[in-house]
C-alpha cells in the first residue's frame, strides 16, 4: 500500500525553483535511495515532506497515508509518523536529552489521542534502545546534542526514531561527517527498526551508504527531477561512472 | 509563515491579560489617612504600638527623604508619582486578636489559597511526599509568613522553629519583642539615607518578616513569605531583615502578587540581609506582581532595595530571583562580601512582555580577602517590552584575590522588545580576576523546527527552549518553588500552556 | 548641581577664555555669533564630571580642573621644534598635514602632493563662509567648547573611487606649555574610494598643555578604509577628542587606536553604521603608567540591517594609572542580522592600578547575534615563571606577555607598515618601563 505519494511537486526557495515537478511513490515496508549531486534538490523534498518553513510549494501535492500532508503543521505531521533524521542536528543547550524524549514523545501521543507513557515504562524503553545504539546512559542527561561528536549525534537521531516509531523515516546525508564505525552502529540501528509497516528514505551522495542500508529501489535526482528509478545494482552503476551522465536527461 | 514569526504571532496574542493572580479580595480595612508626612508616620508607627526609638527612626528617614529626588539613570519610564495620591497603610480590620488561624478572616485565607499558599500547617505536610531516600521529610517543611496589604496576618511553624532557636515573626513583632536585635542590624546593611524608594520604605514600612538564627543552627525548613496587596491605591512598603549568626544557615523563599487594576500601585520593599562568621543565606524570590494589561495599563511598580551584607569571614549570600511581574521592576540584589573569603552570589531570570519595563541587575562589591563572586542573568525579552541588567562588580585596593565570574544572557522574542546589557566592571587592584561575558540572540529557527519535527507545537517548543535558557538558574531554586518557576515562565510567555 | 562655575581653580573667569581668546578665532561675524552660542552652552554645563553617565569614569572637573587659554600661533622657533618632531613622528611616505598649537603649517604639510590625489582646505579657510563645520548633533560640553574654540583643522575631500597611494597622516604638535588647542577636521570618502588616514598627537618640548579635538568622518558607499590614531603625548598633557564617523553601505573600515601617554586623555567616539553590508573592525589599547588616565569611549551605533562590527580592545596598566574602556553596541529596531562582538580586557601590572569597564549592549531588534567579554587580571604567574625557566629576566619575561597581550589588538590593523610603527610605539613604551 502506498504511504508515501508525492506528485509532480514544484517547490520554490527565495524565488527560485528547486524542484521542478518531482514525482515519487513509497510502500509500506519499503527502502528507497534517493541519490544525487549537491544542488539536485535532495535536502529539499525532506524539508518540505517534514514541513519546514521557508520553502513554497507552488504546485503538485504530497499524500501521506492518503491524506494532505502540506495542509498538516511540522508537528502534525510528527505526530502521523513522519520523521526527518536531520543532516545537522541542531544543539539544544540547557534541555537534557531525556526530558526532550519524553516531552516530544508525549506530544505525540497526545495529539494522535493517546495516554501518555509511564516514567518505568519509558526508561525502560529509552535504556534497552540507548544501548543497542551504544549511547552512554550519561549522553542522555546532557543537553540535546550538545557537546556530542558528530558519530552521537547521528546515533542520537537514531534513538529517537526507535522510540516514537514513526512509519517513514527520512534519513537525510546520514553518512555526512561519519567515519566507517560510527556508521556502522547507526546503519545497524536503522536496520534493526525496518519493519513490514514502517518505510524508509535514504537520501545520500554517496553509494557507501547503502551497503549498510540495502535499499529496494534507487532514485536518481538531477536539477530537481527523478531523473531514474531502479533496483539497487543502480546505486552501483552510480558509483562506477558518476552523476554525469544524468545531467543532460534533466 | 516562518516558524520564528509565527511564534512572535503567539506571543503577542497572550499577553498579560492572563494574570491568574488579578483577582481582588473584598474584606473590610484599616487604612491610614491618604497621604504622607510626619503624621502617616506617626499614624502607621502608633498602629504598630512601637517603641519612640523606632518612630524617631522613621521620622529621620521621612525629614531625610523630604530632601530627596526620585533617581533616574535606571531605563525605565513612567509617569511621575504622586506620592500624596497614595495610602501608607491599609490593613485587614481584626474582629478581634488573632490567636490563631482559624480566627483570621477566611476571605484572605481564602486569597491564599486560591494563591495556592498553604497556610495550614496540616494541609502543607499532607502535600509533601518525599521520595524514599530523599532528604528528612522535616526539611521540606516549609514555614509561611503571609503579608497581606501592609499587615502580616499569619506566621507558621512558630512553634517548631522556636525549639530550634530561630526567630520568624513579622517584622512589627520583632520590634517589640526583640528590640536589641532590631536596633543592632535595622539599617546596618541599607542605612536609611541609602537611596529615594529605601529612605521612603524606612519611613513608612509596616510589616514583613524577621528572622534570626542563632550560631551553629542550621535552619530546620525553608522560610517564606508570600506578599499580597490588595488595597486600592496602596503602597506596600515591606522591611525585611534576616541574620545569620555565626555557622548558621538558612534558605528564605519570598513570592509577591497582587489585584489586577487600572492605576499603577507602588512596592518599595527593603530587605537586608546579614551573615556573619560561616553563616550561609540563600535568598529567593519568585516575583510575579500584576504587570499590567496588554495595552499596558496599570500593574505594580516594583522598586526594591535588597542588600546583603557578607559582614563574616567564610560568609556566603545567594540570591536567586525569577522576575516576571510588575510594570517596572527597579531592583539590584546586591553583595558587600567585606568578610575575608566571602562569597556572593546571584541567579537571576527576568522575562519580561506586553509593555513591561525591566531594570534590574545586581552589585558585587568586594572588599575582603579572596572574595568571590558569580553572576548568572538571563533576560527574556518579548512583546513590546524593554530588559535591562545593569550590574555592577568592583574590587577595591584591599581586597586582593578578589574573583568575579559573570554571565548574562539575552533572548528576544519578537521586533518590538529591546534587551539590554550595563555591566560596570571595576578592578582597582592587580590580583582581581574578573570575567565576563555577555551575550544577545534569538530563538534559532532550526532549533524550533527540530523540536516541532519531533511532534512539539510551537508553544512548547519555545518553553521547552526558554526552559533550557534559564535552566542555570532554576536549578538554584529549592525544588517546589523551582516547579512554579517553571509553570510562571510558561504562563508568562505563552498564556495558555501550563 | 553646580551650574555655572564662575571662577576656575586658579581663580580666572571661565569666561575668560573665550573673551580672552575671541580676537583671534576665525571666521565671519555670524561664525563668531555661533562660536558665542556654543560658548555659552559649554559654560552653563561647565565642565564634565563623574555624574554625567558617560562621563562616570573620567571626572575633568577632578582631573584637569579648568581649561587653560587658548595658545599663542607658532613662532618661528616653535615651527622649528615643531619640525623636527615632524621628522620623529612622520610615517614613510605618508604626505602630511601638520597642526602646531592649532594652526595649520604649510611649511610642514606635504599639501601639493596630496592636492594631487584629495581635496584639501584648512577649517581657517571654510570658517569664512559659514560655521557649517562647528556644528554637531552633540550636546557634551567638551564639543561645545570645541565648537566656540577651534582655531583650525583640516578638511579633506577623497573623490569617488580614489585610490590613494599613500596614507594621510594628520600631526597634531604642541610647542605651547600651559596652553590649549583646539582643532576640528572633516573628512568626507568617496565612494568605492580606497584611503588610508593616520592621526598622530605629539609634543615638542611642551608640558603641561591641553588638546580638544573633533574629527567628522563621512565613508562613502564601498570604500576601503583604515583609520589609525595614535595618541602619544607629553606625560603631563591633557587630551579629549571627539569622534563622529559615518559609514555607508558595504564598506570595510578598519579602526585602531592607540593611548601612550598624557596625564589625562580621552577618545571618545560614536561610529554609526548607516548603510548595510558594511564590516567595522574597531580596536583599541591603552599603555599607561605613573598616574596616567586613559579613557577610551567607543559607541558602535548598527543603524540599518546586516552589518557585522568587530571590537578588540586591550589595556596595559602600571604603577597607579587608571584605564577606562566603555564600549557600547546599538542596534536599532530594524537593524536585523546585526553581528556585533566586542572583547576587551584588561592587564594590571600594579597593585595600585585601577581598570574599570563598561560594555554595554543596547539591543532593539531581534534577529541579531551580539555579545561582549571582558576580563580583568595580573599577568598569568605559570608563563611567567615559564618564561624566567627559559632564562628570561623578569622585565623581558613581562614584556614578552604584554606584547602578546597587546597584539591580539595591534594584529587588526591590515597594513603591514603602519601595524609595525604601532609596534614601535609600543616598544618604546615598554622600555620607558621604570
Amino acid at each position: 500500500m502506498a504511504l508515501l505519494e508525492v506528485k509532480d511537486l514544484k517547490v520554490r526557495v527565495e524565488e527560485r525553483e528547486i524542484l521542478h515537478g518531482l514525482t515519487l511513490t513509497v510502500n509500506e515496508g519499503e527502502i528507497h535511495a534517493i541519490m544525487g549531486p549537491n544542488g539536485s534538490g535532495k535536502s529539499t523534498l525532506s524539508h518540505v515532506i517534514a514541513g519546514k518553513p521557508g520553502y513554497e510549494v507552488t504546485d503538485g501535492q504530497i499524500l501521506f497515508k492518503g491524506e494532505d500532508l502540506l495542509e498538516m503543521a511540522p508537528e502534525e505531521r510528527a505526530a502521523k509518523g513522519v520523521f526527518l533524521a536531520f543532516q545537522y542536528p541542531v544543539e539544544i543547550p540547557g534541555v537534557t536529552t531525556m526530558n526532550f524524549l519524553r516531552t516530544a514523545l508525549n506530544a505525540q501521543r497526545k495529539a494522535r489521542g493517546e495516554s501518555e507513557l509511564m516514567v518505568p515504562d519509558f526508561l525502560k524503553k529509552v535504556r534497552e534502545v540507548s544501548k543497542s545504539l551504544n549511547i552512554p546512559q550519561d549522553m542522555l542527561k546532557r543537553g540535546v546534542n550538545v557537546g556530542f561528536s558528530g558519530g552521537e549525534k547521528k546515533r542520537n537521531e537514531v534513538l529517537q526514531m526507535a522510540l516514537f516509531e514513526p512509519s517513514l523515516c527520512i534519513l537525510d546525508e546520514m553518512d555526512s561527517g561519519l567515519d566507517i564505525d560510527a556508521l556502522r552502529i547507526a546503519a545497524d540501528g536503522v536496520n534493526a527498526l525496518h519493519s513490514p509497516k514502517r518505510a524508509m528514505v535514504v537520501i545520500t551522495h554517496y553509494q557507501r551508504l547503502l551497503n549498510y542500508i540495502v535499499p529496494d529501489v534507487v532514485h536518481v535526482m538531477s536539477k530537481g527531477r527523478v531523473v531514474k528509478s531502479g533496483g539497487k545494482e543502480l546505486a552501483l552503476e552510480l558509483e562506477e561512472s558518476g552523476y554525469t551522465q544524468f545531467e543532460d536527461a534533466a | 509563515m516562518p516558524a520564528v514569526q509565527e511564534t512572535v504571532e503567539r506571543v503577542k496574542r497572550i499577553d498579560v491579560d492572563q494574570y491568574r493572580y488579578g483577582f481582588e479580595t473584598l474584606i473590610e480595612s484599616d487604612k491610614a489617612p491618604k497621604g504622607l508626612s510626619e503624621e502617616t508616620v506617626k499614624f502607621i508607627s502608633e498602629k504598630k504600638n512601637e517603641p519612640a526609638w523606632m518612630l524617631q527612626w522613621r521620622l529621620e528617614a521621612y525629614r531625610r527623604w523630604l530632601t530627596m529626588t526620585e533617581p533616574t539613570w535606571a531605563r525605565v519610564d513612567y509617569p511621575k508619582i504622586d506620592f500624596q495620591d497614595l495610602y501608607y497603610y491599609a490593613a485587614p480590620k481584626p474582629k478581634k486578636t488573632v490567636t490563631s488561624l482559624d480566627e483570621i478572616d477566611p476571605e484572605i485565607l481564602k486569597t491564599y489559597e486560591k494563591l495556592g499558599i498553604p497556610l495550614r500547617e496540616v494541609a502543607m505536610l499532607e502535600g509533601v511526599e518525599p521520595k524514599p531516600g530523599e532528604e528528612d521529610p522535616a526539611r521540606r517543611k516549609i514555614a509561611v509568613d503571609a503579608v497581606f496589604d501592609s499587615v502580616s496576618v499569619a506566621t507558621t511553624f512558630k512553634a517548631e522553629l522556636k525549639k530550634a532557636g530561630v526567630i520568624f515573626m513579622p517584622i512589627s513583632e520583632a520590634i517589640r519583642e526583640h528590640p536589641e536585635l532590631v536596633q543592632k542590624y535595622l539599617g546596618s546593611v541599607v542605612p536609611t539615607s541609602d537611596n529615594f524608594y529605601a529612605t521612603l520604605n524606612s519611613a513608612v514600612f509596616s510589616d514583613g518578616s524577621f528572622v534570626y538564627v542563632p550560631p551553629g543552627v542550621r535552619c530546620p525548613m525553608e522560610l517564606s513569605t508570600y506578599f499580597r496587596i490588595n488595597e486600592r491605591n496602596t503602597g506596600q512598603f515591606e522591611r525585611t531583615l534576616i541574620i545569620a549568626d555565626k555557622g548558621s544557615y538558612v534558605s528564605y523563599l519570598e513570592g509577591c502578587t497582587a489585584p489586577q487594576r487600572d492605576e499603577n500601585q507602588l512596592h518599595a520593599a527593603v530587605v537586608e540581609l546579614v551573615a556573619h562568621d560561616d553563616a550561609e543565606i540563600k535568598y529567593s524570590t519568585v516575583q510575579n506582581w500584576y504587570p499590567g494589561n496588554s495595552e499596558g495599563k496599570g500593574g505594580i511598580y516594583n522598586f526594591v532595595t535588597k542588600r546583603g551584607d557578607c559582614r563574616g569571614n567564610n560568609s556566603k549570600i545567594s540570591w536567586t530571583q525569577v522576575e516576571t511581574g510588575s510594570a517596572i521592576t527597579w531592583k539590584y540584589p546586591s553583595c558587600i562580601l567585606r568578610g575575608d573569603n566571602s562569597r556572593g552570589e546571584f541567579y537571576s531570570i527576568a522575562i519580561s512582555n506586553g509593555f513591561q519595563q525591566v531594570d534590574s541587575g545586581t552589585k558585587m562589591i568586594h572588599l575582603g580577602k579572596n572574595t568571590s563572586s558569580r553572576i548568572i542573568s538571563k533576560g527574556i525579552a518579548a512583546g513590546k517590552s524593554q530588559n535591562t541588567y545593569r550590574g555592577l562588580v568592583t574590587a577595591h585596593r584591599k581586597a586582593t584575590g578578589a574573583r568575579n565570574f559573570t554571565a548574562c544572557d539575552s533572548l528576544l522574542i519578537g521586533d518590538k522588545c529591546g534587551a539590554h546589557t550595563v555591566p560596570y566592571i571595576e578592578a582597582k587592584n592587580s590580583s582581581a580576576t574578573f570575567e565576563h561575558e555577555a551575550t544577545t540572540s534569538k530563538i534559532s529557527e532550526d532549533v524550533l523546527f527540530y523540536c516541532v519535527q519531533r511532534g512539539l507545537s510551537q508553544e512548547e517548543a519555545v518553553g521547552l527552549v526558554v526552559n533550557g535558557f534559564v535552566k542555570d538558574v532554576l536549578q538554584q531554586l529549592p525544588m517546589e518553588f523551582a516547579v512554579e518557576a517553571q509553570k510562571l515562565i510558561s504562563i508568562s510567555l505563552e498564556g495558555s500552556v501550563g | 548641581m553646580n551650574v555655572a562655575v564662575a571662577k576656575t581653580g586658579s581663580g580666572r573667569a571661565v569666561s575668560d577664555l573665550f573673551a580672552s581668546a575671541e580676537g583671534r578665532l576665525p571666521g565671519s561675524p555670524s561664525v563668531i555669533a555661533s562660536r558665542r552660542e556654543a560658548f555659552e552652552t559649554y559654560e552653563r554645563l561647565g565642565l564634565p564630571h563623574r555624574r554625567i553617565e558617560e562621563w562616570k569614569y573620567t571626572d575633568l572637573r577632578a582631573l584637569v580642573g579648568e581649561v587653560l587659554p587658548l595658545a599663542a600661533a607658532p613662532d618661528a622657533a616653535a615651527l622649528k621644534r615643531a619640525a623636527d618632531a615632524v621628522k620623529a613622528h612622520a610615517i614613510a611616505g605618508a604626505r602630511k598635514l601638520v597642526l602646531v598649537d592649532g594652526v595649520f603649517a604649510a611649511d610642514l604639510s606635504d599639501v601639493r602632493a596630496l592636492t594631487a590625489e584629495a581635496g584639501f582646505r584648512t577649517l581657517r579657510e571654510t570658517l569664512e563662509k559659514d560655521a557649517g563645520l562647528l556644528t554637531t548633533a552633540s550636546t557634551d560640553a567638551v564639543i561645545a567648547l570645541n565648537a566656540a574654540m577651534a582655531t583650525d583643522g583640516v578638511v579633506l575631500s577623497i573623490a569617488d573611487g580614489a585610490q590613494l597611494s599613500a596614507p594621510i597622516q594628520i600631526i597634531h604638535i604642541a610647542t605651547a606649555a600651559s596652553a590649549s588647542a583646539f582643532t576640528r577636521s572633516q573628512v568626507v570618502i568617496g565612494k568605492g574610494a580606497r584611503a588610508t588616514l593616520v592621526e598622530s598627537f605629539v609634543a615638542a618640548g611642551a608640558k603641561a598643555y591641553q588638546v580638544n579635538d573633533a574629527v567628522i568622518v563621512t565613508v562613502g558607499d564601498d570604500a576601503d578604509v583604515a583609520h589609525i590614531r595614535l595618541m602619544d603625548d607629553a606625560p603631563d598633557a591633557v587630551n579629549v577628542t571627539s569622534h563622529f564617523v559615518t559609514v555607508g553601505a558595504n564598506v570595510k573600515l578598519n579602526f585602531f587606536n592607540m593611548t601612550t601617554g598624557a596625564a589625562v586623555s580621552r577618545l571618545q567616539g560614536l561610529i554609526t553604521l548607516a548603510g548595510e553590508g558594511s564590516e567595522l573592525s574597531a580596536n583599541g589599547v591603552n599603555l599607561l603608567q605613573k598616574t596616567e588616565h586613559g579613557d577610551t569611549t567607543l559607541v558602535v551605533d548598527h543603524a540599518v540591517p546586516n552589518c557585522v562590527s568587530r571590537e578588540v580592545f586591550r589595556a596595559v596598566i602600571d604603577d597607579r594609572a587608571h584605564s577606562v574602556f566603555q564600549g557600547r553596541i546599538i542596534v536599532r529596531p530594524d537593524a536585523q542580522k546585526t553581528d556585533g562582538k566586542m572583547m576587551t580586557r584588561a592587564l594590571l601590572l600594579s597593585d595600585e592600578a585601577e581598570a574599570d569597564n563598561k560594555p554595554e549592549l543596547e539591543i532593539f531588534a531581534d534577529d541579531v547575534s551580539c555579545g561582549h567579554g571582558a576580563t580583568s587580571g595580573a599577568l598569568d604567574d605559570s608563563l611567567l615563571f615559564y618564561l624566567k625557566a627559559r632564562g628570561l629576566p623578569e622585565k623581558q619575561a613581562q614584556a614578552l606577555l604584554i606584547q602578546a597581550f597587546v597584539g591580539e589588538a595591534v594584529e587588526q590593523i591590515a597594513d603591514d607598515g603602519l601595524r609595525e610603527h604601532v609596534i614601535g610605539i609600543a616598544e618604546r613604551w615598554l622600555e620607558r618601563r621604570s
